[in-house]
């Protein structure tokens, strides 16, 4: 059974389709990228996965289950973890405490098992060092690594990660792939909308096209990129 | 700039001190500045409950009042319609008004923002309207506590013995130090609280509800803890409010100005969303108090324009300031990272 499914999903703000009968699957532990221009509905598709949107119609199953109608706060328990695209920390609190509260809440970890999970994820995500800084005052890079970490104290099954390769040095991004590649390698499934396509599609299976809503091409990666609706739309000229 | 945390056994050690300076007061100081005292330490106790809802939770309620009038009124049918003890009808007044939280919150939840603010003030006086139509406890004009009620209250007799005072002055004591006791409780379950997974969860969503609910924190149930826990301080404190006062009138236990508005100023010019920042304000508070007391309602001009003061100068009031320009931290919330696991 597909661990998450959309089923015919819309979402209109007013007048504009942003999300136009989309439907797909994702397998358990499967690594699912999304690429489209900016504007396509990518952001508003994780919204509605995670439930901070509510579609118009259709239907979002979870291990078959139809969470449509869940909170937020259930779906995170239910094993949908993500960064946001604009990252939004817990400002006043140290790193730590960003993994901590997402470990005790959506991880529903106890007080004992708590910190050396979250060490371990600030490890492995480069912010250890920075462990007990407070979240407000990191720079930007920091701020994306955070939002990974975070999203990986949650425990979730499903990753749904927002851009956080865009703006990394070579070696950065280099570190960060590495990084999912393990997080998947651990059976964690992933959804990763992303621009840095080198990044994307190294971890990748499948790639999902949208465009104005829509879900122009599902595919594995070098079929999709080799599409020359996708180079015409995606990639304009430049390739 | 790095925070310099107190070692913890220092703020105890000040804590301990402070709690035993003040529980002295009854054996040395004269019968008034034991009254005086009591009244400030209920006024701490309502800041404290205050800050948890305004300062952590997000609820910035003007209705506190409904909770101390419920408490009072509570006590009051304890002892006049069922006989009980005052002391047992303190603690039915929180259990009492914890429990018509309950409602209350299904009806203020629904607003947000001032529309909340509004909400809390409009269910205070319904309470207030309401209770003015029981007439087995005097209506709208009110009715007092029986004689001898105070006389015969758990622990007096033992006091006066003890002590050598009247019943009258015993009976103060009594109140004061059970005021001076949920001061204490209410601090030390405030902070084991917002330390506690809750407390960091509601930490969470001040900073960012919509982050905080991706990470699976529900708003709604960890304010509505905070709601239904400051109901049943608030109410405590209402009930033991009135064993002093001996009277109760709708207008005295659901005052506005008494036990919501000098609240908030307390709070505000304290540091709103500081453990701390309530005592200071308290202190500020009685200070001002005392030196203006000659001056007549200019006291309440003066206290408003300290209040705006602050609120201009010094935004997140005194100890805010304070410990924001020294990173001094008394109660400390934080959690450290675990020591040995920052090496990399
Ligand atoms: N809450 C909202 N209200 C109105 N319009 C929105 C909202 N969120 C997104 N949009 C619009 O929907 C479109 C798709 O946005 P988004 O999903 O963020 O695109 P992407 O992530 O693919 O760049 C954009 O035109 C954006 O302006
Ligand atoms: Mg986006």
């Amino acid at each position: 059974m597909a661990l998450l499914s959309l089923q015919s999903v819309s979402k209109s703000f007013g007048a504009l389709k942003v999300t136009d009968d989309v439907s797909f699957d994702l397998q358990p532990g499967e690594a699912l990228g999304i690429i489209g221009p900016n504007g396509a509905g990518k952001s508003t598709l994780f919204n509605l996965i995670t439930g901070n949107l509510r579609p118009d119609s259709g239907q979002i199953l979870l291990d078959g289950r139809d969470v449509s109608a869940d909170s937020v706060m259930a779906r995170c328990a239910a094993g949908i973890g993500r960064s946001f695209q604009i990252p939004q920390p817990f400002g006043h609190l140290s790193v730590y405490e960003n993994l901590l509260v997402a470990a005790r809440f959506g991880g529903g970890l106890a007080a004992a098992e708590a910190p050396e999970f979250c060490m371990d994820i600030l490890r492995r995500t480069g912010l250890a060092g920075a462990a007990d800084n407070p979240a407000g005052g990191l720079p930007l890079l920091s701020r994306k690594r955070l939002e990974l970490a975070r999203a990986m104290a949650t425990r979730p099954r499903v990753l749904l990660l927002d851009e956080i390769a865009g703006g990394l040095t070579d070696a950065e991004c280099v570190e960060l792939v590495a990084t999912i590649r393990a997080i998947h390698a651990e059976g964690t499934a992933i959804v990763w909308i992303e621009h840095v396509l080198h990044a994307l599609n190294s971890v990748v299976g499948r790639l999902i096209v949208l465009n104005f809503g829509r879900l122009l091409m599902v595919g594995d990666v070098r079929t999709v990129m080799n599409s020359a609706e996708v180079r015409e739309i995606y990639l304009g000229a430049e390739v | 700039m790095m925070k310099t945390t107190c070692p913890a056994y220092r703020p105890l050690a000040l804590a301990i001190l402070a709690a035993a300076a003040l529980a002295a007061v009854p054996l040395i100081g004269p019968r008034a500045v034991v009254q005086d005292l009591f009244g400030i330490l209920c006024l701490l106790v309502l800041a404290l409950n205050w800050n948890m809802l305004a300062g952590f939770a997000g609820l910035v309620s003007v209705g506190q009042q409904a909770f101390v009038g419920i408490g009072a009124y509570t006590m009051f049918a304890a002892v006049i319609l069922f006989g009980l003890d005052p002391l047992a009808g303190v603690l039915l007044g929180g259990l009492v008004a914890m429990a018509l939280a309950v409602p209350v919150a299904c009806f203020v939840f629904r607003l947000n923002g001032a529309y909340f603010a509004i909400g809390t003030w409009v269910a205070a006086e319904i309470a207030r309207l309401g209770l003015g139509q029981w007439k087995a406890l005097g209506g709208g004009t009110g009715t007092s506590l029986p004689k001898g009620t105070t006389r015969d209250m758990l622990g007096v007799g033992p006091v006066k013995e003890w002590l050598g005072v009247s019943s009258a002055a015993a009976s103060d004591i009594v109140l004061y130090w059970l005021a001076l006791g949920l001061v204490l409780a209410t601090l030390g379950v405030s902070w084991a609280f917002l330390r506690s997974r809750t407390g960091l969860g509601l930490q969470a969503i001040r900073d960012n509800a919509m982050a905080a609910r991706s990470v699976g924190i529900d708003p709604v149930r960890l304010k509505a803890l905070v709601f239904l826990l400051a109901a049943f301080g608030t109410g405590l404190c209402g009930g033991l409010l009135f064993i002093q006062i001996t009277r109760i009138t709708p207008d005295a236990a659901f005052s506005l100005l008494d036990w919501t508005a000098f609240v908030l100023f307390v709070v505000v010019i304290g540091g709103i969303g500081t453990l701390p920042g309530p005592i200071v304000g308290v202190v500020v508070f009685y200070a001002l108090e005392r030196l203006l007391s000659d001056y007549g309602s200019a006291y309440l001009i003066v206290l408003g324009l300290f209040g705006i003061a602050v609120m201009l100068f010094a935004r997140r009031g005194l100890w805010g300031s304070l410990s924001g320009r020294t990173g001094l931290e008394l109660l400390p919330l934080g959690h450290r990272a675990p020591a040995a696991a920052i090496r990399p």
